[in-house]
């Protein structure tokens, strides 16, 4: 029972491996090395990467710009809190903010077209959890994340909160038009 | 010899020899594991009934307060109090040493045990339903932190006594050469122990003076050292029952590692690259860079992931070349049919391995993608993950040795041993049935942490699929299941101390007798000499391969049809 007890021979490194073993250690590093060059190659060739362009805010910065935006583009009201519908033009910077326990407000996007969104928490974490399409996104307060999107299919998605984020959490839901 | 007034027993079922000291020491600790086990298995039941959609049996500021403790009471408490065990049964009994500083070991118990008893009764009090993670500024009473921070000086201690115990075993040559595998996987776990610790310390500390308001933490800062905590608690859990795997294929099927040199060089890759994967859970974030994240979120290029790989060939490689050398030598697989599967040590460790490697560790992996990670953070899918490591890898494991532990250690003979023979497979697949659908529910997006998928009294609800539903219901159904197998194994485990028969405690004597080195097989003498000693389980490993490779390439099928983004 050697695993219990020190090795028969004080040399133990010095031992040749088996053939199982050499050959699985060559398979398995093989396959590490496919999985580094797909997630470091998907950079280059693929379509999907999260930004990393970060601006530190205040609540009171990123209300500012989220209300300019919703007075220019605003183009009707939803739901008895009349949570504006807005429609900023393609190309543009769009403003999504979660709060306990709402987004504001909601967007309202071109298929094909791309958009700067600038994402932050007012408060605790929040989370970004688009439905159905299932792209998820951390919302951290003090922190303005900038994601440049390119809606692929036009409908009507929701937007969860999936960070746990108190009482009202499982209230937090809202909508984004894709036409 | 030692100049310390102790004595050591050895067990006449066994041939393990017990120091007194530390025989007391993994005692209590071990019991005080399962007493929170027991206690974050009855939360569990609040935890399955509400995410059921059809029962939502606790009201919402409840089921967040049961779901902070499920969380803490589990991943937390129940296991470290059993790695500070096993960590003294390697140094201790493997090395035959006295225990160093037994003092010491009572006052780290002392603390470990009033520092989570106080986190929960705080968290009972109803103001800290913050969820284990308690990102800041989502603040919960002082006593929270506190309690995490009684509880984690406390482990500390435990890891210095560990430490300071294998001094002592080399300074009084209770053993020659160098420590047994199981005693370096032991070691290993308490390395990234105390670097989990010390992360936790960093954090934990700035939060509890955040709760009291004397400095602020910023959001972010907390998340990333927190993770260094969270995830690296995990990281401890994995060294430490793939230690467990290597002892039990020793003490039931007399198995020897197929080398030493390639375990001992898989449990060195975990020291230095497995608290990587903190990452995991920070790929969705702001502010952190992509190549901090593809460094650290791939394990530095994968290698500790290289070395479960391994770990996962040589276990049962180990069991098949000890069964062949028994003579089950026909085809492939007689070495598997014919193992021991009536008995709950082996049962429950196999069952554990295969659904940690093909639930826990492929998951595992996909998820900790950068880019794949966007289709699963925050999604119930991370639980199903971690169920799959946590409860079928390491509780599933960690039962398996209180049950040798039982008559061993605690000298009692296992009550109701028909049951005991049939928990492993009752908890093990509910548990992997559990851990299939609770993902299932995670690939259609439903949330973790969330009481009400209906999203009861929201003005815009979102309507998740059928299929989600369906899912959801399933992961109650399994997790039921999975709750009965646990009460089962806590009432064995347990009524065996309180009820057991009484068995003899074998020759007690007042010094060590030194541990002789393994008896010497047929090693290889150059590379290849001995043949493919076993080849059943290399079809296994092609097995999980093929299966690994599969899985994550749908995955990034389905990612390339979504929005873009960069």
């Amino acid at each position: 029972m050697s695993a219990i007890h020190p090795p028969a021979d004080r040399l133990w490194y010095k031992h040749p491996i088996d053939r199982v073993e050499g050959t699985w250690i060559a398979i398995a590093l093989i396959w590490c090395i496919i999985l580094f060059v797909m997630m470091t190659g998907w950079h280059v060739w693929g379509k999907q990467n999260l930004s990393t362009e970060t601006y530190r805010t205040t609540p009171a910065q990123f209300m500012a710009k989220t209300q300019a935006m919703v007075d220019e583009y605003t183009v009707r009201t939803e739901t008895d809190e009349e949570i504006p519908v807005v429609a900023p033009p393609p190309g543009s910077d769009v403003y999504l903010l979660g709060r306990l326990w709402s987004f504001w407000p909601i967007l309202e996007l071109e298929k094909d077209k791309t958009y700067r969104l600038h994402i932050t928490a007012m408060d605790y974490n929040h989370g970004l959890s688009l439905q159905p399409a299932n792209i998820n996104i951390q919302m951290v307060p003090g922190f303005e994340h900038v994601v440049t999107v390119t809606p692929n299919e036009a409908g009507t998605y929701s937007i969860v909160c999936n960070e746990y984020c108190g009482i009202g959490h499982h209230r937090m839901v809202s909508r984004l038009y894709v036409k | 010899m030692s100049t310390v007034a102790t004595t050591y027993r050895t067990c006449p079922r066994s041939g393990l020899q017990f120091e007194n000291q530390a025989e007391r020491l993994i005692k209590f600790n071990i019991v005080a594991g399962v007493l929170w086990l027991a206690f974050g298995g009855i939360l569990a039941i609040g935890v399955v009934l509400t995410r059921w959609p059809a029962f939502r049996w606790l009201e919402a500021d409840t089921f967040y307060m049961v779901l902070t403790a499920h969380g803490l009471d589990m991943l937390i408490f129940w296991l470290m109090f059993f790695e500070i065990a096993f960590m003294y049964f390697c140094a201790s009994v493997l090395l035959r040493c006295r225990i160093a500083a037994p003092k010491v070991a009572w006052l780290g118990f002392a603390l470990m045990a009033i520092g989570s008893i106080l986190n929960n009764v705080v968290v009972f009090q109803g103001s800290s339903s913050v969820m284990m993670t308690s990102y800041v500024p989502m603040m919960a009473d002082p006593n929270f932190y506190l309690g995490i921070i009684l509880f984690a000086v406390g482990a500390l201690l435990g890891c210095a006594v560990f430490f300071g115990t294998l001094v002592v075993a080399r300074r009084e040559k209770t053993y020659e050469g160098s420590v047994p595998l199981v005693t370096f996987g032991g070691m290993t776990a308490a390395i990234i122990m105390v670097f989990t610790l010390l992360s936790g310390a960093i954090i934990i500390i700035p939060a509890w003076l955040m709760s009291l308001g004397v400095m602020n933490v910023d959001p972010l800062i907390y998340r990333t050292v927190w993770w260094a905590l969270g995830h690296s608690s995990q990281q401890v859990n994995v060294a430490m029952h793939v230690t467990v795997w290597y002892f039990v294929a020793a003490v039931v099927l007399g198995a020897k590692p197929m080398s030493e040199r390639v375990s001992r060089m898989a449990f060195f890759l975990y020291i230095l690259f497995l608290q990587l994967a903190s990452a995991h859970h920070l790929l969705g974030d702001p502010g952190l860079s992509t190549a901090w994240k593809i460094t650290n979120t791939s394990y530095f290029m994968y290698l500790a992931v290289l070395a479960s790989m391994l770990h996962g060939l040589t276990v049962p490689g180990a069991m098949e070349v000890a069964q062949r050398q028994r003579g089950f030598t026909k085809g492939l697989f007689e070495w598997l049919r014919k193992a021991p599967w009536g008995n709950p040590v082996f049962s429950a460790v196999f069952i554990s391995l295969i659904g940690f490697g093909f639930l826990g560790g492929i998951t595992g992996v996909m998820m900790g993608t950068e880019q794949l990670n966007l289709i699963i953070h925050n999604t119930i899918y991370v639980p199903g993950h971690f169920h799959a490591t946590v409860v079928v890898g390491t509780t599933l494991t960690f039962m398996a040795v209180i049950y040798y532990l039982i008559p061993v250690l605690f000298k009692r003979e296992l009550i109701a041993p028909t049951l005991a023979k049939w928990q492993p497979y009752l908890f093990g697949l509910s548990m992997y049935f559990f851990c299939l659908v609770m993902m299932g529910a995670g690939t259609l997006g439903v949330s973790r942490r969330h009481w009400d998928m209906a999203f009861q009294g929201a003005a815009l609800a979102y309507e998740w699929p059928g299929a989600a539903y369906l899912m959801m219901a399933l992961v109650g159904i399994g997790g039921i299941i999975a709750i009965f197998g646990g009460i089962a194994f806590v009432y064995i485990a347990l009524g065996s101390l309180l009820w057991g028969r009484k068995l003899e405690p074998g020759a007690s004597s007042a010094t060590f007798t030194p541990l002789e080195r393994s008896a010497p097989s047929a090693a290889a003498q150059t590379y290849g000499s001995i043949g493919f000693t076993a080849p059943g389980t290399f079809v296994l490993a092609m097995v999980f391969l093929v299966a690994f490779v599969v899985y994550y390439f749908i995955n990034w099928k389905y990612l390339s049809t979504l929005w873009g983004l960069s």
